[in-house]
């Protein structure tokens, strides 16, 4: 008995593993000598759906992938069937888009902050990241008429024009966001548990993490400058003023403080979304003009015969991109989420693959807690912030 | 001078050229792409990231595709980014259906462990060289290759080994899980 390992098995239904993550675990003792993540267990085909429906109706499916951040998997939904389509968006558009995934990181990494310290024992926390959340909830509900499952994007623009008001109301948003953020590190960013907990805890190496794949606040906390906004821009990305926060270490310390850093830095970036909205106008352009790809607006429908037919043939069948391929990539909250088309001329994808950083990101988990204790499988976990829906699609 | 895609390909020609390197042409197709043949898969990769122009580190992920009835039938995608010259390139490998080998890059990129077990999971296109060729989204006892396009949608009942008689499938258990030798730490 004594030289034997003990095989422990974490989860599927273990409240720190976000959803249904399944760990088993060799131990010797309480020191951990293999690790192996299992998952699948919320896998319901999406890519195999995919190529069932017309671009547009995959559209709702990116929303319940990464559930806490659905418009950022709408914007790479849309960004890559765009550059198949080779249409881009009006510059309102874009910064509409870049206003509400902004807000989106806001909401994805509270909900990160508030679950993490409940992992490792800070429960207050939740309760006040939380509440910002809920008002981001309801900026979506203001925006699209669904708190969570969005689908407010669509492929050439937006399904419909910012309501009256919402601009005041996300710039109260940003405006309170900071103070709050200097609540929650004024609960952890000091508190001697929460160092103890994270500092030197579930190390990754700069080199270890390119090699993994690691993307997103994981890949900068250890220290390596890659931020798609920054390096590969897209929706005008390159036209806004903010910085990207590194870590050192790369210790789970680091990642929290980059992420915090990021959520300030993402008020920056809405802040001069709101401006640039205003700038272009609080009502105006919300597709592109071009109505073989998105539907007409409803007055011509009623006066115009090509804008009927147009109306028609999308609803029917959507849009025909050409004979080919691309892949387009965005910053999410948690890494560089992908996807990539395969078009046969049809109105169907012939091929979708979506690249989700958590799928990668959960990768590197047996190396960051390699011989470590047992404790730290679960902070290492909620610090590589993973959602289930997305690995399992 | 800023590295291009078209400078990377010139180069990865003159190294390797006895390779039938193709570019994939089209009107559509929006990165630059290169379909090499699978025997030289690995050595290729491995030059992409070592190179000291190129590093290519990161595999950002690779998958299968089904072009059912095209000859060829399947292929294995890989996107590579080289974080020092910002640059993407996509590599193919073209697989006919009588033999689906491909050798695994896990040897060049740690993170194709996940990714080629995906593909296996959903093509059945066996990675030669893979640490722990097993399905990863679908149960252990599922049988047939989903994300074919001979594969249906649904609206018939699943193939598990309890279901279907004579297909009984080898169950990993957790058993697997450890290895043979284990290094104790000093009682």
């Amino acid at each position: 008995m004594r030289n034997e390992t003990m095989t422990l098995n974490m989860g599927p239904q273990h409240p720190s593993t976000h959803g249904v993550l399944r760990v088993a675990l060799e131990l010797d003792g309480e020191t951990i000598i293999q690790c192996k993540p299992m998952i699948g267990y919320l896998h319901t085909g999406m890519e195999k759906q995919a190529e069932y429906k017309t671009y547009t109706q995959s559209i709702p499916q990116t929303d319940r992938m990464d559930y806490i951040s659905p418009m950022s998997n709408n914007l790479a939904f849309c960004l890559s069937a765009e550059k198949l389509l080779g249409i881009e968006p009006p510059a309102r558009v874009q910064a509409i888009r870049v206003l509400l995934t902004e807000l989106t990181r806001i909401s994805s990494h509270c909900v990160w902050m508030g679950t993490h310290a409940i992992d490792i024992g800070a429960l207050t926390v939740f309760w006040y990241t939380f509440r910002e959340r809920e008002k981001v909830l309801s900026i979506y509900d203001m925006v699209s008429g669904a708190r969570m499952t969005s689908s407010y994007f669509r492929v050439g623009g937006l399904s419909m024009d910012i309501p009256a008001g919402f601009l005041e109301r996300c710039e109260k948003f940003v405006d309170e966001m900071p103070a709050h953020i200097d609540e929650y590190e004024k609960l952890l960013s000091k508190n001697p548990i929460w160092l103890a907990r994270t500092k030197g805890v579930a190390p990754l190496s700069a080199k270890d993490a390119v090699a993994w794949g690691v993307t997103g606040p994981s890949l900068r906390g250890s220290g390596v400058n890659w931020d798609l906004r920054k390096s590969q821009p897209y929706s005008g990305y390159e036209t806004y003023d903010f910085n990207v926060a590194l870590g050192s270490v790369g210790d789970a310390y680091d990642r929290y403080s980059v992420r915090v850093t990021e959520m300030r830095e993402s008020t920056k970036i809405a802040k001069q979304a709101i401006q640039r909205v205003r700038e272009l106008g609080e009502a105006g352009e919300y597709r592109v003009r071009d109505f073989k790809y998105v539907l007409p607006p409803k007055e011509e429908v009623k006066t115009s015969m090509e804008a009927l037919i147009h109306h028609f043939k999308i609803v029917a069948h959507g849009f025909f991109p050409p004979v080919g391929e691309a892949y387009a990539a965005v910053e999410a909250p948690k890494g560089e989420l992908g996807f990539y088309f395969v078009s046969d001329g049809s109105s169907r994808p012939w091929r979708m693959k979506v690249r989700s950083p958590s799928f990668v990101n959960l990768q590197a988990l047996p190396i960051m807690i390699q011989g470590k204790l047992v404790a730290d499988v679960i902070a290492a976990i909620g610090s590589i912030d993973i959602v289930l829906g997305e690995i399992d699609r | 001078m800023a590295l291009t895609t078209e400078r990377l390909e010139q180069k990865l020609r003159e190294r390797f050229a006895f390779v039938a390197i193709e570019r994939q042409v089209g009107d559509a197709v929006r990165d630059h792409t290169l379909i090499v043949p699978a025997e030289s898969l690995v050595e290729i990769c491995t030059f992409l990231r070592d190179d000291s122009e190129l590093e290519f580190a990161m595999l950002t992920w690779m998958g299968g595709a089904d072009y059912m009835p095209r000859a060829p039938r399947f292929e294995t995608i890989y996107s590579l980014l080289s974080l020092t010259q910002n640059l993407r390139i996509t590599l193919k490998v073209r697989l006919p259906e009588e033999n689906l080998k491909v050798p695994s890059v896990v040897g060049v990129w740690p993170t194709a462990n996940w990714h080629e077990r995906e593909t296996y999971d959903f093509y059945g296109i066996e990675f030669v060289g893979h640490p722990d060729l097993t399905r990863i989204l679908l149960p252990e006892d599922w049988i047939g290759w989903p994300l074919r396009k001979d594969s249906p949608l649904g609206y018939e009942e699943v193939a598990f080994t309890h279901n279907t008689p004579n297909r009984k499938l080898p169950s990993p258990s957790l058993k697997k899980l450890a290895p043979k030798k284990v290094k104790y730490r000093a009682q």
